[in-house]
């Protein structure tokens, strides 16, 4: 494995390979020395051309608690505000010899094309609304440390799909671990296309909440941004939060324990009520260790042995 | 210099020779003092005519110039060539058209025809001085605002008409910008849902060029559809013309072939404007070649230097390299068409569209002697380092393309020998 | 992707294959390190056995049902991965690493009694060490193995052996244990 920029690039063996790894990076958050000398000499650069605090602060400390020399670079508007092409800003980067490179970009399919021009193993740390792969990975390890095997599980995804990334990547880790999905959206938040897509990877899609949520055994919420209202994808914040919020009324058609997730940030009261993030079943705040985890276990997996 | 070009298959239907005076006029009488070009096996026909290239120049020079867009011009068969009006400042003076003019007439490889811009500055709202250019020495009969769209239909309307008085003619590119915005990049379908990349639906050119069609009928005008590139654009077309409407229509060679699904790995070579089409659609266009619901192939040359296109797909300048590669790309991808058909979308109907009186002429005494003498099944594979233009934004590079432009003679003079620049 | 499982060889066909050790012998070694033990740290209280992956691991678990059959009471054991700590990472595909689970008492102040199979370069006791020193303070660290065939590559030995076997450095020392392979011996071919 060379690089991980997007679930596609992993066989289900390779996924679950990466979560026993993970568990044992679990381990090392709960020790008094966070420190395994695993990635020792080597240098990772987190470049950002978009913001983030939790996704980078997640994958620094997953690399110096790996014993790597970690390096932030906030790119945002570096190239194309200066004339400089995208390919002369990374190749610049790692010109000082840089063996990782983890990239989050506002195009889609920016880490796919930073991979091309590069020496350094490139993580797709979020590209555009394109994937996000360690995310999927640490929902889905998470999920799978709550309900056991994903096998046939029936996971529902719902929000704004056509910006997601998070959906794009969570769609194929999921029904590559053999769970059920269904996502639910507003027809105009649904990816153009949507309905050969899903009818070749195996997933099903819905317009209807209150249907779906009763089935499922694990929730997933998306973020919804309140800028779509003015490209005239729903009309009012109430109105989506009707049709499609996860309020305190629909909590209670869920089964029993049913773990509810989220990618954070999250806008409470509008696709999650403030009771369904703060319920017992919600996840998210195990998310973000399992995050740590995670990226610990790619970084180790894409840097730690000889050259792929 | 006086010419005799034996041998050649005059649209590949009769072999004979042809005579070029010292005034670079087709004759009936071999000239004396003559260069003989042995046309044996190789087809002639009519220099070709591209309705649509990007010049770059002025603003670009970096990217490419008036002489070296010459240079590719001639390399690929042209004999001239409309140069679009989205330069940096923008063509749409008089005294801006002319000056193209003036560096075609001083690269001399090629007639640079400028094409004027429809609205100030490319702007969308007041019209550019579409008379002045007109009358200038430049002549400007084609009249586009490429690389953006007319989307308001006033606006439209009035360029239409006005050009009535001239025997002008607005070339539109069709893109509703509120269908399709700046920011749109991929054939909007389930490629474009799974990449994460903006959509361009197909419905953001149909809806304008319907539009056009209904007002060229209502203001009794002529209008030009540019780079069609969709199954329900032709039947737009194909109906307007059926109603008697005076519209053409052109295509350029990557919307023959190429589909979308090129677009998987995010390589900005294949970003385009128009973009890249799914199968249907490209199917649906070449059927429209055939029949003559579309007129004309126009290469929409667009050079790049590199770094504007080693950029995030969504960030990279849209556009592809064509002059060289557009008589391969149609003699390969229609392969029902005779050397005559060629010739009639390549040369003929482009130079009656754009008004050019001295191209597109029958090769026979009496016309301005631009030929390309084209070895009919040579096949090349495109190399991308080895093109006369200043860019390297060449989708073609390693496919094989059948046949290849052996002479290039413009206005009597041999512009490219032997494949080369002469 | 991680390399596979590191599997000690089958022998090869043009080998002879030479039984060191049988599965009396190694009861037998395995019986007198345990006492060994019970005798240098004066009884079992604060011992704690670490078995190195992977076959240390059942080795650590033998020594310790021996040792409380004499002492009478259970003998804190656990499982060390040393992956993370090796000097070879970096010249080998990646290695998938395994669970370290240490006792409920943990290692602090205890004395830790590293056990594995077999003792060659001293490479794998070296990384070993070096992971004790981030997991915790030990008031001392010792070292049972089963084998050792010599060919130290740092300074470092073991305090308890069940057999010294002088090999060369071309010939492949193997344990089976019946918790892995299905059965024990120690050949040498």
């Amino acid at each position: 494995m060379k690089h991980l920029l997007s679930i596609d690039d992993l066989s289900t063996d390779e996924v679950q390979q990466l979560f026993e790894t993970a568990a044992d990076m679990h381990d090392v958050q709960r020790r008094e020395v966070k420190k395994l000398p695993a990635l020792r000499g080597r240098t990772v650069v987190n470049m950002f051309f978009e913001d983030s605090t939790r996704t980078r602060s997640s994958f620094e400390i997953a690399g110096k608690w790996l014993s790597a020399d970690v390096i932030n670079i906030s790119a945002k508007g570096s190239s194309t505000s200066k004339g400089e092409s995208l390919r002369d800003t990374v190749l610049t980067v790692c010109a000082m010899g840089v063996d990782g490179l983890v990239i989050r970009h506002p195009a889609s399919g920016a880490a796919v094309q930073v991979s091309e021009w590069v020496d350094a193993a490139v993580v797709n740390a979020g590209d555009g609304t394109h994937e996000h792969p360690t995310q999927a990975l640490l929902d889905a390890y998470t999920l799978q440390r709550h309900l056991g095997s994903l096998e046939g599980r029936h996971v529902a995804i719902i929000g704004d799909l056509t910006h997601s990334r998070v959906f794009r990547s969570n769609v194929q880790c999921l029904t590559k671990l053999g769970a059920r999905v269904t996502v639910v959206a507003p027809p105009t938040l649904m990816p153009s296309g949507i309905g050969a897509w899903s009818a070749a990877a195996g997933f099903e899609t819905s317009y209807d909440i209150d249907a779906v949520l009763p089935e499922a055994d694990a929730v997933m919420m998306l973020r919804v941004q309140r800028e779509r209202m003015s490209g005239a994808f729903f009309p009012s914040a109430r109105e989506y939060t009707v049709g499609y919020g996860l309020t305190r009324n629909r909590l209670a058609l869920l089964k029993p324990d049913v773990p509810i997730c989220h990618p954070g940030p999250m806008n409470r009261g509008l696709e999650i009520a403030a009771d369904a993030a703060d319920a017992a079943q919600s996840v998210v705040l195990e998310q973000v260790s399992s995050g740590l985890a995670i990226r610990m276990a790619v970084l180790y997996h894409l840097l730690a042995g000889e050259e792929a | 210099m006086a010419l005799v070009i034996t041998g050649a298959s005059l649209l590949g239907e009769t072999t004979a020779d042809l005579y070029v005076d010292d005034a670079g006029m087709l004759v009936d009488e071999q000239p004396a003092g003559a260069e003989t070009i042995d046309a044996d096996g190789l087809v002639a026909l009519p220099g070709l005519v591209d309705l649509h290239t990007h010049l770059r120049e002025p603003g670009r020079e970096d990217a490419e110039t008036i002489l070296t867009g010459s240079q590719a011009a001639a390399i690929g068969g042209y004999t001239a060539v409309l140069a679009m009006a989205n330069t940096t400042p923008v063509t749409d003076t008089a005294e801006s058209a002319t000056r193209v003019w003036e560096l075609g007439r001083e690269a001399g490889l090629v007639d640079v025809q400028p094409v004027g811009a429809v609205t100030r500055g490319l702007g969308g709202e007041e019209l550019a001085e579409l008379g002045l250019m007109n009358r200038s020495r430049a002549g400007v009969t084609v009249f586009s605002d490429d690389g953006k769209c007319v989307h308001d239909a006033r606006v439209m309307r009035r360029a239409l008409e006005y050009v009535k008085a001239f025997g002008g003619v607005v070339s539109q590119h069709a893109q509703d910008p509120t269908l399709a915005g700046s920011s749109a990049c991929c054939h909007e379908g389930e490629l474009s849902g799974r990449l994460g990349l903006p959509g361009w639906p197909g419905i953001a050119e149909e809806v304008i060029v319907a539009r056009d069609v209904m007002l060229a009928r209502h203001t009794g005008s002529r209008v030009h559809v540019a780079h069609v590139s969709t199954a329900g654009s032709v039947e737009v077309v194909r109906w307007a013309k059926a109603q008697g409407i005076d519209v053409t229509a052109e295509v350029t060679p990557h919307h023959l072939l190429l589909t979308t699904d090129l677009l998987t790995g995010y390589d900005p070579t294949f970003k385009v404007n128009p973009p890249l089409r799914p199968q249907e659609d490209v199917d649906a266009v070449r059927a429209a070649l055939a029949d003559g619901t579309i007129d004309a192939v126009a290469t929409d040359h667009a050079p790049h230097a590199r770094h504007d296109k080693e950029h995030a797909f969504v960030d990279a300048a849209f556009g592809m390299l064509g002059l060289e590669t557009a008589l391969g790309v149609v003699r390969t991808v229609m392969d029902d068409f005779t050397w005559a058909d060629i010739a009639r979308v390549m040369s003929v109907n482009p130079a009656r569209i754009a008004g050019l009186g001295s191209q597109g002429q029958a090769l026979a005494p009496g016309s301005p002697a631009h030929v390309v003498l084209v070895d009919p099944d040579a096949t090349t594979t495109v190399d991308r380092d080895a093109s006369a233009s200043l860019s390297r934004n060449n989708p073609w590079h390693g496919r094989s393309l059948t046949s290849r432009v052996v002479h290039t003679v413009y206005g009597g003079r041999v512009t490219v020998r032997d494949g080369a620049l002469a | 992707m991680p390399a596979p499982e590191e599997a000690l060889p089958e022998s090869t066909s043009d080998r002879a294959d030479r039984t060191v050790l049988d599965a009396r012998d190694i009861s037998r070694a395995l019986t007198r390190i345990s006492h060994e033990l019970l005798e240098r740290n004066k009884g079992a209280t604060d011992l704690v056995l670490l078995g190195l992956h992977t076959r240390g691991v059942p080795l650590a678990r033998r020594i310790a049902e021996k040792i409380a059959a004499v002492e009478g009471a259970p003998v804190a054991v656990g499982e060390l991965d040393v992956t993370m700590y090796r000097d070879d990472l970096r010249s080998q595909p990646t290695r998938r690493a395994h669970k370290t689970a240490l006792p409920p008492g943990g290692i602090d102040k205890k004395v830790v009694v590293l056990v594995d199979d077999v003792l060659f370069s001293g490479r794998t006791i070296r990384a070993a060490l070096d992971a004790l020193a981030d997991l915790g303070r030990p008031s001392a660290v010792r070292l049972a193995v089963l084998v050792d065939r010599g060919h130290r590559e740092l300074p470092i030995r073991a305090d308890h052996v069940g057999k010294n076997l002088p090999s060369a450095l071309a010939e492949r020392v193997s344990v089976r244990l019946s918790e892995v392979d299905g059965s024990d011996e120690v050949t040498i071919s």
